[in-house]
């Protein structure tokens, strides 16, 4: 993207900022036969908010956002956009942009008719047709390009093709549906801090669909966790890494050991380890077998000759080492460390595996 | 193995393959050759000469032949030809465009399954026994004639519309064999972004799928035109010169039916379906490549 582009305030930020919505969906439930897709989701956008729903294949993401696109119908519940019920509203009088996996351009239109093409609809003019779909090339940085058609564009260029387009209508809502996925991973960085960059200048209010954590922690506001249907933890990025509400959103957001112990007495505490550890979030009954769930930059690695556990493999990150650890009982964890200190840990070391002093979240143990 | 061997290896590999590749053309080359080629040639060539009468006389070129298949009878017989060929393949594309529709969105898919099996079958199904169940079924003493009157309303199966009721038997199936691909490539998604961008159906079919689908539905257009012009078993079989039509002509003046010597000016209206047929095909071809990239 050109540096113009980058600087230049757009004309349509100040209206796009008067205009962002709030987006509630409420016990919204959508079932295809057998399968529930949505099964009561509740969920508030705030105005002017990224807000990305992340989840695995089939966990209700994208049927959430068809939703608000008006591409699908819930079986029970609402979606309401600035507290007004749309879930009765035609997919065209939503007034939600919304740029699909695939780009979808049209491909018998040029660029520039393709961002026209929600005004030519509308029946406006011509020459404001024009106007307005060079000032959204300009803004997605490629002010050249109006005259090509899809096939002559890489698949960014597309995909920023698409999004001017879902903007044209200087629309309340902006929708992505996993907008990167189809692209290579530099386009996909770089496309990424065109988004989130837009959608701060044009404030407008934005879910993302994503079921790449990466993706949704680097540029959301909030993420949304969802799980079957549900929603498991909406936070923001830092809050969902460190305080995850629920074992799923802790093993999928980030790297996850599972380490097995034992809860005290009153189910508060949790023996790991040979350490005694409280318990962070929802408890287990006492005297019972769990698994303690530690990320790998919290585990302590000691170098210990008379250490039970075996370094068994090392992985190279960049400026951190991923060390692969086999406990006497055979499980296996991953301690993160720098570069440098890993160099200590080579394969076959003997090593004492330890924990720090914080509340741990416990999960059940798995056969 | 070591890596030498590994490489020679990887390099005369394919090359063992080409001659073979190459020889596997030549029954095809053959074959057009015979059945195209020659044909053509003694199409052309006779189309541009003329000869004296009596056996072993001298061969002169001429254009007359050219000439006289473009004026009267003939003329006339070539435009009927156009006409009726423009008036099916228009409404085969059509109804063709409509059934298919039905079909790509239809939730079942038992229907779908019956609908392409009929119109490949239906598709192929025509000269003399397609007159004949015509002539059975809508003929002047034909079982729905008689049973809807339709004589008294001035109904003839003989007459222009009633040949081109009859083209519409295997057009419209051919339509619906060549439209239903492109519509299964119409995206789902370009649907849903045009509704997302305030488009209705109407504006949705106007703006963006039938655009999409033109070169196709101008290609598959075309198809039937040729199909339609090239007929000749069931116009024959029907009309007979009731109604002009240049297959007709050429039957007529190859066998000697109505003017006797008339062969070669047979010939230069073979020539000029030629190039009906080419300027068709003109058409055709850069319109599926354009479709072929756009309905991927």
């Amino acid at each position: 993207m050109s540096t113009s582009a980058a600087t230049t305030a757009p004309p349509a930020a100040a209206t796009a900022q008067e205009t962002s919505a709030t987006v509630e969906f409420r016990q919204v439930r959508r079932a295809f036969g057998a399968a529930v897709a949505l099964d009561g989701l509740d969920l508030a956008v705030r105005p002017g908010e990224l807000l990305a729903l992340l989840g695995p294949s089939g966990c209700g993401k994208t049927t959430a956002l068809r939703m608000l696109a008006g591409f699908e119908t819930p079986d029970f519940g609402d979606v309401m956009v600035d507290g007004e019920d749309v879930t009765a509203v035609p997919a065209h009088r939503r007034d939600a942009g919304m740029v699909f996996q695939s780009y979808s351009l049209f491909p018998h239109l040029s660029a520039a008719d393709n961002v026209a093409f929600g005004l030519r609809m509308r029946k406006i003019g011509v020459a404001e047709r024009r106007a307005r779909a060079a000032e959204l090339l300009e803004l997605v940085g490629l002010p050249q390009h109006g005259d090509r058609y899809p096939h002559q564009l890489s698949g960014g260029q597309q995909q920023r093709i698409a999004l001017a387009r879902a903007l044209a209508l200087r629309p309340r809502v902006l929708l992505l549906d996993e907008p990167l996925s189809a692209l290579d991973a530099k386009v996909r960085l770089t496309l990424r801090e065109e988004i989130r960059r837009l959608q701060r200048e044009l404030a407008i209010t934005t879910l993302f669909v994503t079921h790449d954590q990466e993706e949704a922690l680097s540029m959301a506001d909030r993420v949304a966790v969802m799980h079957a249907g549900r929603l498991e933890q909406c936070a923001e990025p830092a809050e969902l890494y460190a305080h995850p509400a629920t074992a799923f959103v802790a093993e999928f957001v980030g790297t996850m050991n599972r380490i097995p112990g034992r809860t005290g007495d009153d189910g508060s505490v949790v023996e790991v380890l040979g350490r005694r550890l409280p318990v962070d979030g929802p408890q287990a009954a006492p005297h019972r077998e769990v698994e303690v769930l530690v990320r790998p930059e919290a585990v302590e690695l000691l170098a210990d000759e008379e250490g039970k556990a075996r370094v068994t493999g090392t992985m190279f990150l960049g400026a951190l080492t991923r060390i692969t650890v086999r406990l006497a009982d055979g499980t296996v964890v991953k301690a993160d460390m720098t570069t440098h200190a890993a160099a200590t840990f080579p394969a076959g070391a003997a090593v004492t595996v330890g924990l720090p002093d914080h509340p741990v979240l416990i999960d059940e143990r798995r056969a | 193995m070591n890596a030498n061997t590994g490489r020679r290896r990887a390099a005369t590999g394919p090359q063992r393959h080409q001659p073979l590749a190459r020889w596997a053309v030549v029954p095809l080359l053959l074959f057009v050759a015979i059945a195209f080629g020659i044909p053509a040639l003694a199409m052309l060539g006779g189309a541009f000469t003329t000869s004296d009468a009596g056996p072993g006389t001298a061969v002169h070129y001429t254009t007359g032949n050219l000439t006289a298949s473009l004026q009267g009878a003939y003329f006339t017989a070539l435009l009927g030809s156009v006409k009726l060929s423009l008036t099916t393949a228009l409404i085969s594309t059509v109804v063709g465009l409509l059934l298919a529709q039905a079909v790509v969105t239809s939730r079942h898919g038992m229907l779908r399954h019956a609908v392409l099996s009929a119109s490949g079958v239906l598709a192929n199904f025509g000269g003399v026994p397609l007159a004949f169940a015509f002539v059975a079924t809508l003929g002047n003493a034909g079982v729905l004639t008689q049973h809807l009157g339709l004589d008294k309303a001035g109904w003839s199966l003989y007459s222009f519309w009633g040949l081109v009721l009859v083209y519409l038997y295997f057009l419209v199936p051919l339509m619906v064999l060549t439209v239903i691909s492109s519509l299964d490539g119409l995206r789902a998604q370009w649907r849903e972004a045009a509704r997302n961008n305030g488009a209705t159906t109407w504006q949705y079919w106007r703006y963006v799928a039938l655009p999409v689908l033109a070169p196709s539905l101008l290609g598959g257009f075309v198809l039937l035109f040729g199909s339609a012009f090239a007929a000749y078993a069931t116009a024959r079989a029907m009309v007979g010169a009731s109604v002009p039509l240049i297959t007709l002509q050429i039957a007529n003046t190859l066998g000697g039916n109505v003017f006797a010597g008339q062969g070669n000016v047979g010939l230069a209206m073979s020539l000029d379906m030629v190039v009906v047929a080419g300027l068709v095909m003109a058409v055709y071809i850069p319109l599926q490549r354009r479709s072929a990239r756009w309905l991927v």
